[in-house]
């Protein structure tokens, strides 16, 4: 890919953008989510509608946010909302379309971790936590998930289970009465994953230009199935990059602005 | 009601008690916590959804031995560097962890909030967070439909702290922008301590109020007190924004146990008030 116009995170984030229809209501995790739907609000989405945990609902940031609760994103929202409402009234409360997530480690069934890597009584490695992510999971209709993939996040076992993707697969989700559909998409930085039908088990269904099969298989921790027939991912056009690229110089212009504070003498 | 923040926190905050200092991101009560740790109070059990780098603070320097919160990492940036060495190593001392997810801590607040022993979410417990949890969070029917609920013990803090705009002369208090669990962890807790960016005479109302306004009454509130920059490096709608070249920053300051305490004892404990602190980052103007 070394002799392509755009890098593999940038792909990844074109393809994850273009999975959101325009007029969805969609409940942003940070990172890589962010940078995706604000693409998409950027370019072929402007109507999509964007929920941030910190309760800011409908916003239009004009730089990407580096937390979830930034002032730009307040600034400027439809509304800034106490934060029990956006979990029971909008999330728990049905209304929201799309719940766009990433994690530490995925398993087969778009289980995720974002808690722990080892045992949780003692850990090799302490994570930030569920934060929104356990809810999103269970009540957004369906969930789209955007991972940098590698055999050590995509893994045949979860070291801890902090989001339900299909628990076992073969509709035990669905049997636990989970409101939402579970994961339908996985975007990573060689292809996507979605839920082979009836056994729910992630598979190999899509590929960027240039990569093989064989190197998404090397990039996951268990046998990775392959769909019958695997698509080429469409390259991001020159737009796509451009408001991207744009996108993060305004975002590190802004966040390298110092901060003045006016005491009284 | 109004006093200086030496006051209130030497007043109302004592080893041992469990405190929430609240705020989502947004109006972060960092001056309150900087001065708990040059208070030296120590073995609080320490409330917040997102620990945020002043829990790092905190929870580095020894205030704390347990932690109940819901998302512990440095936003956008990575790990809190001072947490994840309390978990994984001790260091300064153990922490005892209440860990949740947001959605529970919310409810959990407001469940306090309104004086009931817990609040209820849909469905059953599924996750691993919920078998880690089950003094806190636990499966109940509903007496109704019959349906499995999730119930979600309330917290209820010995003290609540916030920071917030603007404060009128009756110790009304007034919060915009982004609210976060504020209104509901201070209603939650028996104490409740407010620092502001001003005190003004009358705060602005109805049609005049920006954003959602949202307003504490005084006879809520035990003590307040005016600390300019209180929220730095969160910050304060209207006021300064946050520092995000500080939230980088703080990641390679934290990493190593030495750098971060003496980072403390400049920053901190050699200053004498919030007001120090700020001159000596160089952010007053």
């Amino acid at each position: 890919m070394n002799d392509r116009a755009y890098s593999r995170d940038e792909i990844m984030t074109v393809t994850a953008a273009r999975q959101l229809r325009n007029g969805a209501v969609c409940f942003v995790g940070i990172g890589l989510p962010s940078a995706a739907c604000n693409l998409a609000r950027q370019t072929h989405a402007p109507d999509l509608v964007l929920i941030y945990e910190s309760g800011t609902v409908d916003t239009k940031p004009r730089v990407l946010p580096l937390s979830i609760g930034d002032g730009e994103l307040a600034e400027t929202a439809t509304c800034v909302v106490p934060l029990p409402d956006i979990f029971s009234c909008y999330l728990q409360g049905g209304r929201v379309d799309v719940g766009f997530l990433s994690a530490a480690q995925i398993d087969r069934f778009g289980n995720l971790n974002s808690t722990v890597i080892g045992d949780y009584a003692t850990p090799k490695v302490r994570l930030p936590g569920a934060g929104g992510a356990p809810e999103i999971a269970r009540h957004a209709r369906e969930v789209l998930i955007v991972m940098r993939q590698s055999a050590r996040s995509f893994v045949d076992k979860l070291d801890f289970c902090t989001s339900c993707g299909y628990l076992d697969g073969g509709g035990a989700r669905r049997a636990r009465g989970l409101p939402g559909a579970g994961p339908r998409k996985v975007i990573t930085d060689y292809g996507m994953l979605e839920p082979a039908p009836e056994t729910e088990e992630l598979r190999l269904t899509a590929l960027y230009p240039g990569i093989e099969v064989e190197e998404a298989q090397a990039a996951t921790g268990w046998p990775l199935k392959i769909a019958p027939n695997v698509a080429e991912l469409p390259e991001p056009t020159q737009e796509d990059l451009a408001v991207l690229r744009a996108l993060h110089a305004r975002t590190q212009a802004a966040h390298a602005q110092p901060v003045r504070i006016a005491l009284p003498a | 009601m109004f006093t200086s923040l030496n006051e209130a926190i030497a007043r109302h905050v004592h080893d041992g008690q469990s405190v929430a200092l609240e705020g989502f991101t947004h109006l972060i009560p960092f001056a309150a916590g900087q001065e708990i740790i040059r208070q030296g109070v120590k073995g609080l059990h320490l409330i917040r959804m997102t620990p945020d780098l002043i829990y790092d603070q905190m929870i580095g320097m020894g205030c704390a031995r347990a932690l109940t919160f819901s998302w512990g990492g440095n936003p956008g940036v990575g790990s809190l560097h001072r947490l994840r060495d309390a978990v994984e190593n001790g260091w300064p001392g153990p922490i005892e962890i209440h860990e949740h997810s947001h959605a529970e801590m919310a409810v959990a607040y407001s469940a306090g909030a309104a004086a009931l022993p817990c609040g209820l979410m849909q469905g059953a417990p599924l996750t691993d967070l919920a078998g880690h949890s089950t003094d806190r969070v636990r499966a109940l029917d509903c007496p109704f439909s019959g349906e499995t609920l999730t119930a979600v013990a309330a917290i209820k803090p010995d003290v609540t702290i916030l920071h917030a705009q603007q404060a009128d002369a009756a110790g009304n208090v007034q919060i915009r922008g982004i609210v976060g669990a504020t209104v509901e962890a201070a209603m939650a807790a028996k104490t409740v301590l407010v620092t502001v960016e001003e005190r003004v005479d009358a705060l602005a109302a109805g049609m005049n109020a920006k954003l959602n306004a949202v307003v504490l009454p005084h006879w809520l509130i035990s003590a307040i007190a005016v600390v300019p920059g209180g929220a730095y490096p969160s910050y304060a709608q209207g006021y300064y924004p946050r520092d995000n070249a500080f939230y980088l920053t703080w990641d390679e300051v934290a990493r190593d146990r030495e750098r971060f305490r003496a980072w403390m004892q400049a920053h901190v404990l050699d200053c004498a008030d919030h007001a120090a602190t700020l001159r000596r980052l160089e952010v007053a103007a």
